[in-house]
């Protein structure tokens, strides 16, 4: 029973994160028509929205230290950050710690202006282009982006830390009465999770209770007779996609203290979240949720060593092979709608 | 290449008479001389075949700097380098034999395939005579099986399993990086030591050849001390995020944890293990411990903090004092700004070994280059005295046991020697049960 | 001429040239010039340029015909290699034993994988070939390791059985006796060709799966195909089943994936896992979408496009760039370095990313188009010059295309 609960835990994190991207994959297919290969490389720069502001923060003075030296025995350059010298160095570096969750705030309006960029200057021109070119032109761009990251950053990862009030684990186990150390939870994932649920959460209200949702819905289930009523859809659409795109980027900034975020981060999570929102069902946002944490809960089990010791190997192709017997079973995914993507 | 099944011998006969009829006249590739890619008077082309693209590119350009580094020497400029601290005094800084040095570069993406068909390019395309660098085990493997097949020497750069130069060691191929064994038997006594001899680990290891050979050895090292392992288990390869894996850890009784991965495997898998709060708990009235067998100090600064304190293995490291590791890392650290790394460590050295090789033979015949090599010994290239063993072209040196630093004064100050173990504890028989199965084959000059 | 009409004759023949002076044409530059860099003739590459020509080929059987768009297809690569090696390891180093098995293997991994995957359409489909895909590749790369050496590759050892080797067989991939490896250089005036006898194993081979290709193309189970790809559920309506037809479209495809595979283990005698990684499936994809999909000679061009990208602009180096701009001055020549670094050597991943954005944006119909451009524009020209009205001509019937 411990272990059951400890992999449903792990993998909601992991879920947490495919659904964020799976979320905005849905958003961005649903209301523009495009697959957006690109997705993944937003995830990734959402990241390193975080390691930015982590450069900037500690952008740094260098102060001569005569009595240590460095590897080749001159005086030891120390790298002291402005910021330290502006407000002290405890309270300078609680700034640097806390980079990470100040990134949010960082992230939100880079993020959506990338996402306009990217609408505006580029995806505009594939609204009525085939799925195929799509797909090549975002693709493309994401290796693009990936590249430039690459040549100014470097391709080891980089550690962003969480700051040390978020650090460490908590004994959840000992909490509901299991037995010392039989459930241990980081701080951290759990933030994640409840971040994500927030993020999901804001996302379905802002489509359910504004009028711009509503109209935004509107276009997704219908964008001619929307556009017939006087409605300038394609500004809405343009939000939609910066939207989505901040939704991407939020996810990548809160995973960087799960993982150190390296350039090709965005491609690793790319296939995995088409698989998640083609399990949910193309077009549908309650499925790319629900496929996401499922397919993170179940990547979690599969790992347990009993499953493996039955079907070794079942960890590595667990999710493909969920995503085969769903998509057998049930044609449209779990709640995709008929006559999306069939062509 | 002969086979001694008598009862097929005739139909082995007609098979190959019937072959030696079709075949045409074929005229080989530069015939008048008597190996592949012979060289000219006044040049010869080196073949630098590094990750340049994916995962290890920071690794593969660490590698590139020492190998401009190493050419720059050979052809007599900048401080000399190691040059000067070698045992042999074979290299002048005119170049090899008297041809300055040129070189071409690859990409190996970290891909078998691709680092074929880019050391396939420059063997065939660019005339390269020598082909070197690689940054995993995989890739290292192929190339050198390649190289053996075309007839050049393979100089293999970061390449760490046992297979390299045990189940598929080759005659072309050469080996300065240390192995998995090696790790494991100069960290076990450490381990021992620091820990106690009643420890129960738990291993996790990524699901690939190099993966299986380092967990192979680590748990024969440390069952050999009286370590129990209460279990294996393998992660996959492609694994961002290793929390399944980590979690059911603490409740398994063990209480030490190693990582027998590499690159992004290891940082994110000792990110997760720290996150857990692994490091803090007491388990069998013990701390909690995490090992690292295989560091990599470009790599052990993504994973941060988490390094500090946790015990590994490493070839070399910039912080030696011995007169040619100070020499290495003034010349590097003057060039580029920053000291290398273990990677640019061996590829520099083996370019430099080649390069002395060739020299020691008068010739740039593969395999009088080989013949150079097996049984060689020398000193003054930071390792202090090192064999190249001739019966699998691996070389047996002092393997460093660091830790990771608690007071780092710089960004590249992560890991400090905790002991130097010496060569004979790390040396093995070359018909070792975890080597075996191997052959070397006869040496190709191509051609 | 080989049942095809005078204009098909042609195209055949022109491509049967083109493919076997590719050794010539592929040399522009002489040796020892600073624009040696950029010949791709030596023998793997252009072994490549076949092998991937076949592979984008079948790809384009059913992708460019049918419309369906399998993720999939470097699974069949996989096999195709890992046949071809077993069968060194088992008989000998003749390569036909080895290539009919890939062959046969994957026909039936298709065959197994499509009957699934096909019943569903569209991105579902996709989905399924790329789960299949991945599963094979995880499983090589790990679990499978007995059958497949894992990420070292499988390669050919000494105490492997080999049971039909002589005592002068050769140890190398060859074809009764013609080793794969083999080559004549002739030196021309500073121009040095490498007539390889691997490449032209694989030109033949090339040429028959373009013809085969060509013919489908043409057949009416090619008109079958593309019906499916204009609307399959009009066809349906008219009692057709389809599903045969897309299966056998599925196979074939998953043939000549075989086939490319096989020969890539042909040239050389490994084969590596990451052969069936998605990647490679996408790479194929790109290479028919950036050539032209639908189109008979896209799916080559696009596939020595990236080809020659992926090694002739990876081995720019430093050293190399200041030896080309070493002329000009000295703050012009560190810029020109500088903006290269950005294009060449580690970073040749990014140019391609931008040609693909570029080829996409402004070609849609991939390079093929852009040769149909160029050639409309010059006949333009050459018809204003005789006076002729272009306006009141019928449209030129695309020669390439189609």
């Amino acid at each position: 029973m411990d272990a059951i609960i400890l992999q449903v835990l792990n993998g909601l994190d992991k879920g947490s994160a495919y659904a964020l991207i799976a979320l905005g994959l849905t958003l961005i297919f649903g209301t523009l028509g495009v697959v957006n290969f690109a997705h993944g490389a937003i995830f990734m720069l959402g990241a390193f929205c975080a390691v930015t502001l982590q450069r900037i923060l500690s952008l740094s003075y260098t102060v001569v230290d005569e009595t240590r030296t460095d590897f080749l025995g001159n005086p030891l350059k120390v790298d002291v950050p402005y910021v330290e010298g502006w407000f002290g160095e405890a309270t300078g570096q609680a700034i640097i710690e806390w980079s990470v969750p100040l990134a949010i705030l960082f992230a939100i309006p880079v993020m959506l202006l990338i996402g306009f960029i990217m609408e505006r200057g580029l995806i505009k021109h594939f609204y009525k282009r085939p799925h195929a070119d799509q797909i090549l032109v975002t693709f493309g761009l994401a290796i693009v982006l990936q590249e430039l990251i690459k040549y100014f950053f470097g391709a080891n990862p980089i550690p962003t830390p969480a700051p040390d009030a978020f650090t460490g684990s908590f004994d959840f186990g000992a909490m509901i009465g299991f037995a010392e150390n039989a459930i241990i939870y980081p701080y951290w994932r759990m933030i994640y999770f409840v971040f994500a649920l927030v993020i999901i959460g804001a996302v379905f209200a802002f489509l359910q209770f504004t009028t711009f949702g509503m109209v935004v819905r509107a276009g997704m289930a219908d964008r001619e007779t929307v556009g017939m009523l006087g409605i300038n859809i394609d500004r809405k659409f343009t939000i939609m996609f910066g939207i989505a795109a901040a939704v991407a980027g939020l996810a990548g900034v809160m995973y960087t203290p799960i993982n150190s975020p390296n350039y090709h981060m965005g491609m690793d999570f790319l296939v995995l979240s088409f698989v998640v929102v083609v399990v949910g069902g193309m077009g549908s946002l309650p499925g790319a949720v629900l496929a996401g944490f499922m397919l993170g809960i179940l990547e979690a089990f599969a790992s347990m060593n009993w499953i493996k010791d039955i079907l070794p190997g079942i960890d590595q192709i667990i999710i493909y092979l969920v995503a085969i017997v769903i998509l057998l079973t049930r044609p449209r995914g779990l709640m995709g709608r008929k006559g999306v993507m069939e062509e | 290449m002969s086979k001694t099944n008598l009862t097929r011998r005739g139909v082995l006969r007609t098979g190959a008479a019937t072959g030696a009829g079709l075949a045409l006249p074929t005229i080989f590739t530069s015939a008048a001389s008597a190996f592949t890619n012979a060289p000219g008077d006044s040049e010869v082309t080196l073949g630098f075949n590094v990750p340049q693209t994916g995962p290890y590119a920071d690794e593969g350009a660490d590698e590139l700097r020492a190998y401009e580094l190493a050419v720059e020497h050979l052809n007599g400029g900048g401080d000399g380098g190691m040059l000067s601290t070698f045992s042999s005094k074979a290299l002048d800084g005119t170049g090899i034999l008297g041809r300055e040095v040129k070189y071409v570069t690859g990409d190996t993406q970290t891909k078998s395939d691709a680092a074929r068909a880019s050391a396939k390019s420059m063997i065939e395309k660019d005339g390269a005579i020598m082909i070197t660098g690689g940054s995993s085990s995989g890739v290292a493997i192929a190339v050198q099986g390649l190289c053996q097949e075309a007839g050049v020497i393979f100089m293999a750069g970061l390449t760490h399993s046992n297979d390299t130069t045990g189940k598929d060691k080759k005659a072309n191929g050469f080996r300065h990086f240390f192995n998995a064994y090696m790790s494991g038997a100069a960290l076990a006594p450490v381990l021992a030591q620091r820990y106690g001899k009643d420890r129960k680990a738990y291993h996790l290891t990524a699901d690939y050849t190099w993966g299986w050979t380092q967990e192979e050895s680590i748990v024969s090292a440390t069952e050999a001390l009286g370590w129990e392992t209460v279990n294996t288990v393998k992660t996959p390869l492609a694994a961002t995020d290793f929390s399944s894996y980590i979690a059911p850890v603490l409740n398994s009784g063990a209480d030490v944890l190693v990582l027998n991965h590499y690159g992004g495997n290891m940082v994110n898998s000792l990110t997760n293990a720290v996150q857990f709060g692994l490091r803090e708990k007491q388990v069998n009235g013990k701390n909690f411990e995490i090992v690292v067998p295989l560091y990599s100090r470009l790599m052990a600064r993504g994973a941060g903090e988490n390094v500090k304190g946790i015990l590994g293995s490493t070839n070399w490291h910039w912080s030696l004092q011995d007169e040619g590791s100070q020499a290495f890392v003034r010349s590097f650290g003057t060039k580029y700004g920053f000291p290398p790394s273990q990677a640019a460590h061996t590829c520099y050295v083996q370019t430099l070994l080649y390069a002395d090789a060739v020299t020691r033979a008068g010739s740039f015949n593969p395999c009088a280059v080989a013949e150079a090599l097996e049984g060689y010994e020398f000193d003054g290239l930071g390792n202090g005295p090192t064999l190249y063993r001739a019966a699998d072209h691996q070389c047996f040196k002092d393997v460093l046991v660091v830790q990771g630093k608690e007071n780092p004064q710089s960004e590249f100050d992560l890991l400090e020697v905790v002991e130097v173990t010496p060569a004979e504890q790390v040396t093995y028989e070359p018909d070792h049960p975890m080597f075996d199965g191997g052959n070397l084959g006869e040496c190709n000059p191509g051609a | 001429m080989f049942g095809l009409s005078k204009k098909d004759t042609t195209f055949l023949l022109i491509v049967c040239f083109l493919t076997l002076a590719t050794p010539i044409l592929l040399q522009p530059f002489p040796e020892g010039s600073a624009g040696a860099t950029f010949n791709a003739g030596y023998p793997d590459l252009m072994q490549r340029f076949a092998i991937f020509g076949i592979f984008a080929i079948g790809f384009n059987i059913l992708f460019g015909l049918t419309g369906y768009l399998s993720f999939g297809h470097a699974a069949f690569l996989g096999v195709g290699s890992y046949s071809v090696v077993w069968m060194y390891k088992l008989l000998d180093y003749n390569v036909i034993p080895g290539l009919l098995l890939a062959i046969v293997t994957s026909a039936i991994f298709a065959l197994a994988i499509g009957y699934v995957s096909l019943r569903r359409t569209g991105i579902y489909f996709s989905i399924l070939t790329l789960a299949f895909a991945q599963m094979s590749f995880n499983l090589a790369y790990s679990v499978l390791t007995p059958l497949t050496n894992g990420e070292t590759g499988l390669q050919v050892y000494t105490d492997d059985p080999q049971i039909l080797m002589g005592e002068n067989s050769p140890t190398s991939p060859h074809l009764f006796g013609l080793v794969m490896r083999d080559s004549v250089q002739i030196d021309i005036g500073g121009w040095l060709f490498t007539f390889n006898i691997g490449y032209y194993f694989c030109a033949v081979i090339a040429i028959l799966a373009f013809y085969l290709s060509l013919r489908i193309f043409r057949s009416p189970f090619g008109m079958m195909l593309r019906a499916i790809k204009t609307n399959q559920t009009r066809l349906n309506y008219t009692g057709l089943n389809s599903r045969p037809y897309t299966l056998a479209a599925f196979v074939i495809s998953g043939m000549y994936a075989g086939l490319a595979g096989g020969l890539m283990a042909a040239m050389d005698p490994l084969a590596g896992a990451e052969r069936m990684q998605w990647t490679a499936s996408g790479e194929v994809v790109l290479m028919t979408i950036l050539g032209g999909a639908g189109t008979l000679m896209g799916p080559i061009l696009g596939a020595g496009f990236i080809k020659y990208f992926e090694n002739i602009f990876s081995k720019i180096n430093d050293n190399m760039l200041h030896q080309w701009f070493g002329w000009m001055p000295d703050g012009m020549e560190d810029a020109l370095i500088f903006i290269s670094h950005f294009f060449v050597g580690k970073s040749w991943h990014l140019t391609l990313g931008l040609l693909f954005m570029l080829v996409v944006i402004f070609l849609p119909g991939g390079l093929v188009e852009g040769g149909q451009r160029i050639a409309r524009w010059v006949r333009g020209r050459r018809k204003k010059g005789s006076g002729d009205d272009p306006e009141h001509h019928p449209k030129p019937a695309p020669h390439v295309a189609e």
